[in-house]
């Protein structure tokens, strides 16, 4: 993998002087190279990962299972490129097995949820069924481990 | 209060230590960590081992070797199962062929192979060139073996790499044995194979014997580690030492291994069964599945190394400590002797007016006077405070 993407994605913070440093290349190459993934789409957007449990009214995450018909014509894409432009909606993939398209929504409430799924998902074309997990818990984000214990202090000085 | 028992009965302990573990120096790393220890918000470049946590993998199969009520001793020589795979690894990355059942023994750490070395093959009198500077326990376990520790000098013109010149004046008619220890701690040092085809005559015609400290082996960056024992021929004459320990970031666990010739390893397995017995079953267990599993961690970790080792090199370049290019392990070793005060003062008073720990070169034998190891095994973040630091301490100076 590109080492500069490899840094970026574990942190978007760092600047291209620092990466220059870490890589031995000269600052304005490192900052030419991230303009060029960014304006070839590779990078597409730098966010913030958030830990919302930490929040007092934190948003509801559910993760949206679909079985989606699929009708002439019109396949899986069409479908889910509708269902990606609700701004509820956090990501979209299709997946194998049981199901076809996995859905993570957010919402401000279970309630509100709800009432997303069965006012705007389930009664799409092609929708043949809607199973809904709300999300309890998350343990890990993004390859990070939010509540991790922090790490065991070292000697200070060893040979 | 505390009882005084020594006075209550007159019983003075000092009179029953032996002479020889009286006259061993306490180690020159000491005194600096109770100075470091003293402070709270010291950023340490002095610690010689990762600040990676053991893969969760390893450590999860050990805790499932407990739950399954693996507790008990293994074989002597350590589990069939570890050093069978050990051969294995040994014989597809070195392409050194190793015998399970004679050629391996299991140790505790790579300390402990390093003390059965010596003690299964030095008489009294025997001397041991060692190349400095060099990591601390080799000169005092040469003596707890009754043999005798023979310095020589590397220097930093040379790269800190044993030159055939330095080991042939250091050679006397007691010369028994040579110690190589690269990639080096501290200096970060390689020698590439053509640097230990360089010396390898002088070892064949003085019939020296050759322990190989290979810790920081999977740590060499640019390019493949290099044994003495893959040169043609010299295998039976090395011994080498090597563990878990830096590569897989798995210092607490104690486990090392040693290979070699049948006898000499067959020697060494002897001290071990009556001193250790064996290793702990669950370091092996854990051992077992680093070397089963564990490459892929084991490369990240080095890459992450590799990115810091850069950017510290370049920023000790920058801040007017020159440093050479260290090639493995995780240490730099820049001179100071530009700043025109010992090492010692350098580090300490670094310590004391800006906070940041590094331990003075000299610590490593006497031709470390003159420089610092810095250990970059620590975090990106740590590594650019302490070189603002320092940087601050150096202009200081001027
Ligand atoms: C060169 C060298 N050899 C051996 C050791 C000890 O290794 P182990 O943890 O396997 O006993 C160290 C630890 O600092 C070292 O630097």
């Amino acid at each position: 993998m590109n080492e500069i993407l490899e840094i970026l994605s574990k942190n978007a913070k760092t600047t291209p002087a620092e990466i220059a440093a870490l890589l031995g290349m000269a600052e304005e190459d490192v900052a030419k190279e991230i303009k060029e993934l960014e304006d070839s789409g590779i990078i597409t957007r730098y966010i913030t990962l958030i830990n919302w449990e930490k929040l007092e009214d934190n948003p509801v995450f559910a993760v949206l299972d679909l079985k989606v018909a699929l009708q002439r014509k019109t396949g899986y894409d069409s479908v889910a490129e509708r269902i990606a432009r609700f701004t509820e909606v956090e990501s979209i993939r299709l997946i194998s097995g049981d199901h076809d398209l996995s859905v993570t929504i957010r919402g401000k409430s279970m309630k509100d949820v709800a009432y997303f799924v069965a006012e705007k998902i389930a009664p799409l074309d092609g929708i043949q069924s809607t199973c809904t997990h709300f999300i309890l818990k998350s343990y890990k984000e993004h390859g990070v481990i939010p509540m991790e214990r922090p790490k065991p202090k070292r000697l200070v000085i060893t040979p | 209060m505390k009882l005084q028992l020594k006075n209550v009965h007159g019983w003075n302990p000092d009179a029953h230590l032996s002479q020889l573990v009286k006259s061993m120096p306490p180690s020159g790393i000491r005194k600096f960590f109770d100075l470091v220890n003293e402070m709270d918000d010291a950023i340490s470049l002095g610690v010689g081992e990762p600040d990676f946590v053991t893969p969760w993998h390893v450590r999860e199969a050990c805790i499932y070797s407990l739950e399954s009520g693996i507790t008990s001793y293994t074989s002597n020589k350590g589990m069939p199962e570890l050093r069978d795979c050990i051969s294995d690894y040994v014989s597809k990355d070195m392409e050194l062929d190793y015998d399970p059942a004679e050629q391996i023994l299991i140790t505790t750490g790579v300390s402990e192979a390093i003390d059965l070395a010596f003690r299964a093959t030095l008489n009294p009198g025997d001397e041991v060139l060692i190349p400095e500077p060099c990591y601390v326990a080799y000169d005092p376990d040469v003596m707890l073996a009754g043999g005798t520790p023979k310095s020589v000098p590397t220097k930093l013109q040379d790269e800190f790499k044993l030159r055939p010149e330095e080991l042939s004046s250091a050679l006397s008619n007691r010369s028994k044995a040579l110690l190589l220890s690269y990639p080096n701690n501290p200096t970060g040092a390689i020698m590439t194979r053509s640097d230990l085809e360089d010396i390898a005559d002088i070892v064949v015609e003085n019939d020296l014997l050759v322990i190989s400290d290979e810790v920081y082996g999977k740590l060499t960056y640019d390019g493949k580690h290099a044994s003495f024992a893959q040169l043609e021929g010299l295998q039976d004459r090395t011994i080498i030492l090597n563990g878990l320990s830096k590569s897989h970031a798995m210092t607490g666990w104690r486990i090392g291994f040693a290979l070699g010739d049948a006898t000499l390893i067959g020697s060494m397995t002897k001290i071990h069964q009556y001193t250790m017995l064996c290793a702990p079953v669950m370091a092996q267990v854990a051992a077992l599945e680093a070397f089963r599993h564990g490459e892929d961690e084991m490369l990240q970790m080095k890459h992450e190394y590799d990115l810091r080792r850069r950017m510290f090199v370049t920023g000790l370049n920058r801040i007017g400590l020159t440093c050479f290019e260290p090639k493995g392990a995780f240490y730099a070793f820049p001179s100071i002797e530009l700043t025109g005060i010992s090492s010692e003062e350098f580090a300490e008073r670094l310590l004391r007016e800006q906070k940041v720990a590094v331990v003075p070169g000299n610590v490593f034998g006497t031709s470390g006077e003159n420089f610092l190891r810095c250990s970059y095994a620590t975090s990106g973040e740590e590594l650019i405070e302490a070189l603002h630091r320092m940087e601050i301490f150096v202009n200081g100076l001027r």
